[in-house]
Formats: C-alpha cells, sequence, structure tokens
C-alpha cells in the first residue's frame, strides 16, 4: 500500500520538476522511506550482481532474489571440472553471502509477470515490485536436432548449464577407453560464451593428452568461424598437433558437414550437414541453439529474434516497462552473452534502478566484457572490450582502439600469467557475485 | 564536434549546466564498478594474483593508467583495457579507488623469509615505500598485503628493464641484489605477503 502511495508521489514530483525545472526529487522521494521494491529473476553471473549492487547502492530498497535453485554451478571454469583439473565443488556457490547484504533470498521458479499488476508470479506465490530485473540465461533449443531432449541430454549431454550437464560428461571423459572419439557439436551464433566450446575442446584435449593419447576430439561446427580462433589455432598447434595427422582436435565448420541436425542418443552418433552425415562417438557432446530463459517469453519480453530488447542505457525492456533485462537473455548489441557481459550489465542495471526508485537521471553508462580461456598448461590467451553508448542510444559498441586479443606474440611467460589471472578472475567475479 | 560544442554553449545560457554534468560526467563509482570483475569488489582483490588497487592515491591510478596506455608500462591485459579510457576518465576512477580502503586477505608466507624480509625492507626500500609498504606515498602502490605473484611479476618486469624502475629504487635493488641475491627479493616479497594490516 505505501509503495504504491509513495510511487505516485515520485512521479507527481517527476511531473512536477518537468514542468519547473527543479531539481532536488531524490530528497523528497528519500524522505518518504523505503525506496522501492524490487524482484530479480535468476540468481546467476547477471541476477546476483544486480541484487547486490542495489544494496549497496540504497539500502533502503528491498530487494527479493527468486532463484529456482538450492545454489549455483558457475559455467565459468565448468571446462576445468571435465579436464579434471579442478572440482565440481569448486565451481559451486550459495546463496548465503547475499542474504548477508540483505537480499531476501527465494528458492522458487518464476512462472510470469503480471505487467498490469507489477508482480512477478512464481511456485512460491505472487511477488509485487516496483522494478523487476530478469536475467534468466538461456533455454536450449533442443527441437533444432532431430531426437535431443532433455531426457536424451542424460545420455548425450550439452554441459552448458553447469552441474549435474557437467558431472555426466566429465564421468563419461573418466569412463571412455583410449583411442575413443570424442565429438563436440558447437552451436549457431547467437549463443552463451562464444570462445566456450573450443575451450571445452581445449580442456578435454588436455585431458586426453595425458590420459588416453590415443583418442581424439572433433569438434562439429554450426558455423565457419569461431571466436579467438587464431588464438585457439596456434594454442592447439604448440600443444595438441593441430594441422598434422596426430593432432588431438579437428575442428569440421559448417561448409565441411559440420552443422548438427541430429542425434541418436542410444547409439551416441550425431547427424549433421546436408547429406545427413553420421559420427559415431564414444562421447558425445551436443551444445544446441539457444534462446533467452523460458521465463522471458512468458513474461512477454522476447522479440522475433527470441531474445529481449532493452533500453542499451538502462537495460529496461522496451515491451515491458519497469522490467529491466540484463546478461545473456537481453540484447546487448556488440556485448558478447559472457559473464563478465553479464556482470557489467548487471551494475549498470542496478544503477539505473536506483536512480528511476529515487527520481534521478540515470547517469553515463560504461560498460566491460573480458573472457579468458585456458589451453592448456600454462597457456592462457584472453579478450577484452571497453563499451561505451553510442550516441543514438541504440548501441553499445566497443572503444575503437581498445581491447582486443591477447597477441599472437605473446611470450611463454605472459601466458602463464595469464593463467594465474584467469584464475584471479574466477576468484573475483565469483566473490563479487556471492561474497 | 562543432556539434557538441553548440550543444553545451546552449545548455550554458540556458542555465542548465548542473543537470548537464550529472549526466555526461564520468561517474567514479559507474568506472570503478566495471574494474571488480577482475580486481574485486570495490578493488580490494581476493587473490591468487590480481593485484588488489583500493586504497591507492588518485595519482598512482592515474599515472598506471597513463603509462598502460601508452604501453609504457607492460601488461598482460592493462593496456587493451586502458586503451578504452579518457584522461577525465582515468582521474575518475583514481577518485574511486583511493576512497576505498584496501582488504587484506591472509596469504601463505614462509615466516623466517618475511622476518629477514623486514630487515631488508628497513634497509633497503622503507625510505620510500613508507611505513612497511602499507602507504602509497608519492606514487610507489601499496605493497604490504599485496598479491605475491603480482609483486613477482612488477619485480620481473623491472630487473628485464621492460617496466622502466625510478633509479633510486634500482641502486638500492642492485645493492640488495648483490649482497642478498634473489633470496633477498623472496625474502622481501614474503614479508609484503606475511603483512595482515
Ligand atoms: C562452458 C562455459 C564456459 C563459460 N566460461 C565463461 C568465462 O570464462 N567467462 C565468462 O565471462 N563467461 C563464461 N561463460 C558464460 C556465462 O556462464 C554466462 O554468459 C553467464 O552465466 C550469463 O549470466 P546470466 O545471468 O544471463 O545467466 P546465468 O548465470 O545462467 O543465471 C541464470 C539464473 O537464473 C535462474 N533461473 C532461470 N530461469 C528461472 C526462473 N524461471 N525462475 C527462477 N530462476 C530462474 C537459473 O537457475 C540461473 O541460476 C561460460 C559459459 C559456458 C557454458
Ligand atoms: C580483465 C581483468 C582486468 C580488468 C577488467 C581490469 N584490470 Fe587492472 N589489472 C589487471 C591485471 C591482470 C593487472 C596486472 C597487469 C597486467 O598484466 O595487465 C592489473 C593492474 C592494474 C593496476 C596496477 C596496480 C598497481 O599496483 O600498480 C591498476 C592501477 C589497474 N589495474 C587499474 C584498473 C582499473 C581502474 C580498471 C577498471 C577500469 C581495471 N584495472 C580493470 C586486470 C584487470
Ligand atoms: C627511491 C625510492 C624507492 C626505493 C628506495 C624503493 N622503491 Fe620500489 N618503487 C618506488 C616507486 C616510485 C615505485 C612506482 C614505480 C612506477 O610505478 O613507475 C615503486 C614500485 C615498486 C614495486 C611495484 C609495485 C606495483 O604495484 O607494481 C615494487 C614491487 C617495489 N617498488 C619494490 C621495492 C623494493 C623491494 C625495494 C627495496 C629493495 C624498493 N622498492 C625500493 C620507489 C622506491
Amino acid at each position: 500500500m505505501s509503495q504504491i502511495t509513495r510511487r505516485d508521489f515520485i512521479k507527481a514530483s517527476a511531473a512536477s520538476v518537468a514542468a519547473g525545472g527543479l531539481i532536488g526529487v531524490p530528497h523528497i522521494a528519500k524522505a518518504a522511506g523505503s525506496a522501492g521494491k524490487v524482484v530479480v529473476v535468476g540468481g546467476g553471473a547477471g541476477g546476483a550482481i544486480a541484487a547486490k549492487y542495489i544494496r549497496m547502492m540504497d539500502s533502503s530498497i528491498e530487494v527479493t532474489l527468486i532463484e529456482k535453485n538450492p545454489d549455483y554451478h558457475t559455467c565459468f571454469l565448468s571446462n576445468e571440472v571435465l579436464s579434471g583439473e579442478r572440482t565440481l565443488d569448486s565451481i559451486r556457490f550459495t546463496y548465503e553471502g547475499l542474504k548477508g547484504h540483505g537480499v531476501k533470498v527465494v528458492q522458487a521458479e518464476a512462472t510470469g509477470i503480471d505487467a498490469d499488476k507489477k508482480v512477478v508470479k512464481t511456485s512460491a506465490g505472487d511477488f509485487p515490485y516496483d522494478r523487476a530485473v530478469v536475467s534468466p540465461g538461456v533455454s536450449l533449443k533442443y527441437d533444432t536436432i532431430e531426437g535431443y531432449d532433455e531426457a536424451a541430454a542424460e545420455k548425450v549431454p550439452h554441459a552448458w548449464k553447469a552441474g549435474s550437464q557437467t558431472a555426466i560428461l566429465r564421468k563419461q571423459l573418466e569412463e571412455m577407453k583410449d583411442g575413443g572419439l570424442v565429438v563436440i557439436a558447437a552451436p549457431p551464433n547467437p549463443f552463451r560464451c562464444p570462445p566456450g566450446p573450443y575451450e571445452r575442446a581445449s580442456q578435454i584435449a588436455h585431458y586426453l593428452k595425458n590420459n588416453k593419447p590415443k583418442s581424439k576430439i572433433l569438434i562439429m561446427d554450426a558455423k565457419g568461424k569461431f571466436s579467438k580462433q587464431g588464438l585457439f589455432t596456434q594454442g592447439w598447434k604448440d600443444l595438441y598437433g593441430y594441422g598434422t595427422d596426430n593432432s588431438i582436435i579437428e575442428w569440421r565448420p559448417v561448409s565441411e558437414e559440420g552443422k548438427a541436425t541430429g542425434v541418436n542418443a542410444a547409439t551416441r552418433t550425431l547427424i549433421s550437414g546436408e547429406l545427413d552425415t553420421e559420427t559415431k562417438a564414444d562421447v558425445l557432446n551436443v551444445i544446441p541453439a539457444q534462446t533467452a530463459g523460458k521465463i522471458a517469453f512468458a513474461a512477454g519480453l522476447t522479440d522475433d529474434s527470441g531474445w529481449c530488447p532493452v533500453n542499451k542505457k538502462t537495460f529496461e525492456s522496451t515491451l515491458v516497462g519497469d522490467v529491466h533485462v540484463i546478461g545473456d537473455a537481453s540484447i546487448a548489441t556488440k556485448m558478447p552473452k559472457s559473464g563478465y557481459s553479464a556482470n557489467s550489465q548487471g551494475k549498470v542495471c542496478a544503477t539505473a534502478v536506483v536512480a528511476a526508485l529515487q527520481g534521478k537521471d540515470m547517469i553515463t553508462p560504461s560498460y566491460v566484457n573480458t573472457c579468458y580461456s585456458i589451453v592448456g598448461e600454462d597457456y592462457g590467451i584472453s579478450v577484452a572490450a571497453v563499451y561505451r553508448l553510442s550516441e543514438d542510444g541504440k548501441t553499445i559498441a566497443g572503444v575503437k582502439g581498445a581491447g582486443g586479443l591477447t597477441p599472437t606474440t605473446a611470450t611463454a611467460a605472459a601466458r602463464k600469467r595469464e593463467v594465474t589471472y584467469a584464475y584471479s578472475w574466477f576468484k573475483n567475479i565469483t566473490h563479487d557475485m556471492f561474497g | 564536434m562543432p556539434h557538441k560544442t553548440i550543444g553545451t554553449a546552449l545548455l550554458l545560457a540556458g542555465g542548465l549546466v548542473l543537470s548537464s554534468t550529472s549526466a555526461f560526467a564520468a561517474d567514479p563509482t559507474m568506472l570503478g564498478n566495471t574494474c571488480a570483475g577482475c580486481h574485486g569488489t570495490n578493488g580490494s582483490s581476493v587473490g591468487p594474483a590480481t593485484p588488489s588497487i583500493a586504497g591507492l592515491t588518485e595519482d598512482t591510478i592515474v599515472e598506471a593508467m597513463k603509462a598502460y596506455k601508452s604501453g609504457e608500462r607492460p601488461s598482460t591485459i592493462m593496456g587493451r583495457i586502458a586503451k578504452g579510457y579518457t584522461d577525465e576518465e582515468f582521474k575518475a576512477m583514481g577518485q574511486f579507488f583511493s576512497k576505498q580502503k584496501m582488504v587484506i586477505y591472509p596469504q601463505s608466507t614462509d615466516a623466517a623469509k618475511a622476518k629477514k624480509g623486514a630487515k631488508l625492507h628497513d634497509k633497503y626500500c622503507e625510505k620510500c615505500h613508507e611505513d612497511g609498504g602499507t602507504v602509497d606515498d608519492e606514487g610507489t602502490s601499496i605493497l604490504a598485503g599485496q598479491w605475491m605473484p603480482y609483486l613477482t611479476f612488477s619485480m620481473e618486469d623491472f630487473n628485464a628493464g621492460t617496466r622502466e624502475m625510478p633509479k633510486k629504487m634500482k641502486r638500492k635493488l642492485e645493492k640488495m641484489l648483490d649482497k642478498e641475491g634473489q633470496a633477498g627479493l623472496d625474502s622481501l616479497i614474503n614479508f609484503y605477503g606475511s603483512q595482515a594490516k
């Protein structure tokens, strides 16, 4: 009740500002008590950050986080779980830290948003909001690959959401005989973590090289090129004999029947390309095409592309007012779908939400993305970018002359440093989310 | 560009300066928050290698960013990042991090080495890295509680000549190395890593 009254009050004040040119609404709005209610859907790379930073910026705002799982497994560094370099437990995080910041954490599944009543509908009831933030990640388009579905993924894992899927794939790799064939079907653009499938191939190659050296990896790709391709190729040459007859890794682009079209889970056979080429694998990892998380569709936040259009300055949905979308699900133009992007967007969005609730103008946003990949022992590479909002407000554009890749001429010592910096990145970004 | 100038002039004439600066100026918190994914929340890194930057002075941050941007200071990634910003933004970042207090997380150190390092520090380094390296005075950065791998990398770069070392520091360091060798440096780094204050 008091919420609504206060909001109307802010609206009225805002109108009077527009008319009279007064500054100083925030003061008046704050004097009215709690600055409002925010409901965040999804406690991952984007949502955990938005929830925590809203509280850090204004602790009078009530923040409720709706997350369907009791804990969170990061996709980041999950490829090291596949190679046995780290445990599954080392990528698991709980929500206790967020509770410490005064975030109310509710374990429930969000099923929809009633934008008129301003409530998030969940399996644990309705949660009213002044502003909602939605960061549900991706959903997998199983139906783009014949014979593939959630049940088949128990035998033919995607491992594109970390947790039990990661454990299944690791177990299969451990059980595979030396001389086996691992097939990774890489998805079409756009998808979560563009370098991910290739880092995965690298990590699995690292494991095979040391444990099952007669084995091979075949990447069947729906694309003709991929992220950090030059650097990965160089790394594969340096470490895994890429390009020679003895290469552990082979890559088949779309032009060579690379695009997965079907799966026979029982026999672990991949069907691909225009000729329905069949490839029988010992371990089959199929990463299907992706689209925004299911709740984004239910809440009317997606457009024809299957992703969520947003105001690039505030991440407010252009389709549903007072609801913001961040992370993989959002259309953030030049920013890739990565954990660092989601983190950066979460903070820009938190700033916008707090400004809106305080009746202030949103300030100039600033965004960063970085993505480290560990190609093998002491072999780290990275891509970085600094972004600004374009003048027309339509694009989050990389600053020209900045960012880019680890130089191909980097010394072995520098690549080794990048591994320790990649681990630091992991520790700091997860601490930023959950600490 | 001319477009912008006219816009500003009009705003000035209209007396709307206040709202225009607040909307367009580089905001310290907005910029500082983008660094946290690597440097830790509010600039205190939980390690194991990326340095904490909380509590450095505004000048230290600005000078470091400029040196990364120009390539004068070697880096694995900071050069690529620093190229994305203006001097005004460096200042704003400096303002943000200079106001944060560095949180020191424990590192495993060798107590005997740390003890030896404390003595070497007093003899060779304290003059500039005051109070046991806890203060960032005259652009020296904070050494106490900094992540040891990072300090090791910094010393490697200094010694390789890829990062320019202050002349007087070079002299002191050479003296120390003459007498104590690499083990001396190792002790110093253990000393800095062992400080929890
Ligand atoms: C193998 C792999 C490696 C990767 N490596 C990196 C890397 O090195 N660096 C990097 O920056 N990025 C990396 N990524 C990408 C990164 O994981 C994602 O981009 C990031 O997690 C996106 O954040 P998000 O908030 O959009 O979604 P998520 O982090 O997936 O969070 C979504 C959360 O919402 C919850 N949820 C969804 N729907 C509902 C609902 N209806 N109700 C309640 N809760 C719901 C989910 O349970 C989940 O916890 C990697 C990804 C993969 C697959
Ligand atoms: C991708 C990770 C990453 C991001 C993002 C990042 N840094 Fe860094 N930073 C590093 C690393 C790694 C180093 C060590 C130098 C190197 O190898 O690049 C460093 C070094 C520094 C140093 C030197 C510290 C000292 O003690 O001299 C400063 C200052 C700094 N960064 C500031 C910033 C600021 C400000 C931002 C945000 C605008 C930022 N960094 C963003 C990774 C990052
Ligand atoms: C004459 C003053 C002076 C003395 C003496 C001195 N230093 Fe320094 N030190 C500096 C300055 C100034 C910088 C910053 C240089 C720069 O960034 O360009 C610095 C930087 C450093 C750094 C890099 C910090 C970082 O964040 O990258 C380390 C490590 C260091 N000093 C260690 C030492 C040790 C060990 C000694 C003693 C053997 C020592 N210094 C003696 C002035 C001194």
